[in-house]
């Protein structure tokens, strides 16, 4: 089943909000590269322009005390989990004032404080730390439930299955959050899951799965409240496959000449962004004056969250040996 | 004091710091119907209900990175791993998500999960039931190795790595579950990475943990007879590493042989030796020389799983060496 834009739950501000925070991360984003090639960022960048709709709509359909864990695509889940932007691009330059203090980078970010759980490097690998991340909101008796977003090469992994079974078992309140933007790396979904309907891959756990047009942010959000909603009722696990694409190579090495013009073409003239105004013109959330003024304010804030990781000093050279162990 | 098995003393720590911390909960494959499979977590289940000791399916990475989320989170799980060959299906959640986090993060997080495993070899268990694999996580910083020897170190030593704020492989060796020892009555703990001399000698210190401990204070009750005093020292922990203790000993003694159950090469008496030749050569009569298991695959066979090991003759053959 498809999920549907409800648009009725969501007021002109929350709307307004998700078309800000989408912008944000493009801006972010598209400002990478740059920075990139001028030596500024070092390591692999993956980056997240296309699939704003997915994060966005995430973020907003859960509560700040709510955790998002993710994988390494994940500067863009964490803007829309609320975390500093200045922050998520001083750790793109390994500074101090990083979200991870310089230690993480671009594929390790993590806000205890936000609940922003961490971004890992290892395909699948954090999809576990999501069951434990629910379990000890049983523990504890909390509210709180737990989005887990990854790609679709990860459930072709073990642990996507481990994890499936074992939230399943135990009922975590754990929304899982397949962003499936048709490729790992270079290799298309078709050549690498032998079910390419990627939302039907938790059937064998009694777990629901439902596809939803990554694209549409309304769609996510309605399809991420629902999920969550359940998941805070102790009704257990859902499983979203959220169909997106990634406008730019898998990491900033790779020019992803495995994909034709045509195809990226198809996915653009869908680019979630202009789909979003266009329905708050439509609706008359807005005016084309006013998203404009978003626009620039964001270019602004992007500007200078740029000039804050320039200023920031690099880790202190001690820094070296501290955090290994507990002090 | 009263003495009993290793096993017992395993199972007061779990009983005694879950009764004093409602944070701690223990998970595993049978750890709780059927109480482990080498009885170690007999009786919690009944006294502690499902939500804090679980059974899980056997998926052992899904297990330990389930324990790492909820550590992340400061609960403080205790895993228990079958034998220690299985912990290599959850290496990845062990190197790559528990041991990196609190730094990868900038401090952010602590992992304070332990995981409990039993190691070694001596029931014919084949190789992929047997294995003494110590040395693979010394190797990796962010990980804290214990080693007991004796029930009373096993219990003050669990104790303190459920409290502690790192994550921790904690090793028992198969073979010394049913060994007796007398272990203090009421609450102890036992700092983590503090050696103890199971043995003083004058002549020589062996440099060893775990099952070797027994084999070396065999070697030991020989070579005294021919007049060489050995010092058996029980390093108890590989990370934190008392190296104080091991320089001490040897600036004592002037002469040392590590001895290992696991395999020779790569081996942790290797980074031992190196040590004390880099820290205390002037002191040493004597290079340091080194005992470990045979680099094999563990066999079947009982003779033959016997000779992969290194046995107290083997010990006081290499410590004559020096004499």
């Amino acid at each position: 089943m498809d999920g549907k834009s409800d648009p009725l739950m969501l007021g002109t501000p929350e709307l307004l909000s998700m078309y800000r925070d989408m912008v944000r991360i493009r801006e972010f984003e598209e400002a990478c590269p740059q920075l990139y090639s001028q030596g500024k960022i070092g390591g692999f960048l993956h980056l997240y322009s296309g699939q704003e709709a997915v994060g966005v709509g995430v973020a907003h359909a859960i509560h700040p005390d709510d955790y998002l864990i993710s994988a390494y695509r994940e500067h863009g889940l964490a803007i829309a989990k609320k975390v500093p932007v200045q922050a998520v691009m001083a750790e793109l330059f390994g500074k101090a004032t990083g979200v991870s203090r310089g230690k993480g980078g671009s594929m390790h970010m993590f806000d205890a404080e936000r609940r922003f759980m961490g971004g890992y490097g290892i395909v699948g690998g954090h999809l576990p730390l999501a069951v434990g991340l629910g379990y000890s909101i049983l523990y504890r008796g909390g509210d709180e439930v737990v989005v887990c977003l990854f790609g679709d090469g990860a459930t072709n992994q073990g642990v996507f299955h481990e994890a499936m079974n074992m939230a399943a078992l135990y009922r975590v309140p754990v929304v899982f959050i397949c962003e499936n933007n048709m490729y790992g790396i270079g290799t298309s979904v078709a050549r690498a899951s032998a079910v390419e309907e990627l939302y039907k891959k938790s059937c064998a756990y009694e777990t629901p799965g439902l596809r939803v047009d990554g694209m549409d942010v309304l769609a996510v959000y309605q399809a991420v409240h629902q999920a969550v909603q359940k998941a805070r009722n102790g009704e257990g696990p859902t499983y979203i496959e959220a169909r997106t694409y990634r406008y730019r190579g898998h990491s900033i090495s790779d020019p992803g000449t495995y994909r034709s013009e045509q195809e990226k073409k198809i996915w653009k003239d869908r680019d979630p962004i202009p789909a979003l105004a266009a329905y708050l013109l439509r609706e008359e959330h807005t005016s084309q004056k006013e998203l404009t003024a978003i626009d620039e304010e964001e270019r602004k804030i992007i500007q200078e969250a740029i000039a804050f990781a320039e200023e920031s000093p690099d880790p202190d050279p001690e820094e070296l040996w501290t955090d290994v162990y507990a002090p | 004091m009263p003495e009993i098995t290793c096993r017992e003393a395993l199972n007061q720590a779990l009983h005694e710091e879950m009764e004093r911390d409602e944070t701690v909960f223990v998970l595993g494959e049978d750890v709780g119907l059927y109480e482990g499979s080498f009885k170690v977590t007999k009786g919690l289940l009944a006294k502690f209900g499902d939500k804090r000791v679980i059974d899980t399916p056997i998926s052992e990475a899904g297990i330990v990175g389930m324990a790492c989320g909820a550590a992340m989170t400061g609960l403080r799980p205790i895993v228990e791993l079958m034998t220690i060959n299985f912990s290599i299906v959850a290496l990845d959640q062990i190197m790559n998500h528990a041991a990196v986090a609190r730094y990868m993060f900038g401090g952010q997080v602590a992992v304070p999960l332990t995981i409990r495993t039993p190691g070694g070899a001596g029931h014919q268990l084949g190789a992929q039931h047997s294995h003494s694999l110590e040395a693979l996580f010394l190797h990796c910083p962010g990980l804290r190795v214990i080693v007991p020897s004796v029930p009373a170190d096993a219990k003050g030593l669990l104790k303190s790595a459920i409290r502690s704020q790192d994550p921790v492989m904690f090793i028992e060796h198969e073979g010394l579950y049913a060994v007796k020892g007398e272990v203090p009555a009421g609450e102890y703990t036992i700092p983590l990475g503090r050696a103890d001399i199971k043995r003083e000698g004058r002549d020589l210190t062996l440099v060893t943990l775990s099952r070797m401990v027994y084999v070396c204070l065999e070697a030991a009750e020989e070579l005294a007879k021919e007049g060489i005093e050995v010092e058996v020292l029980d390093l108890r922990a590989l990370n934190p590493l008392d190296m104080k203790a091991v320089l001490d000993s040897v600036r004592k003694t002037r002469r040392a042989v590590t001895v290992e159950e696991s395999w020779l090469t790569g081996g942790w008496g290797g980074e031992i030796a190196a040590r004390i030749m880099e820290e205390a050569f002037d002191d040493l009569d004597a290079p340091v020389l080194r005992v470990g298991g045979a680099d094999v695959p563990m066999p079947y066979n009982k003779a033959l799983e016997k000779a992969a090991i290194p046995d107290a003759a083997q010990v006081a053959a290499r410590v004559r060496e020096l004499f």
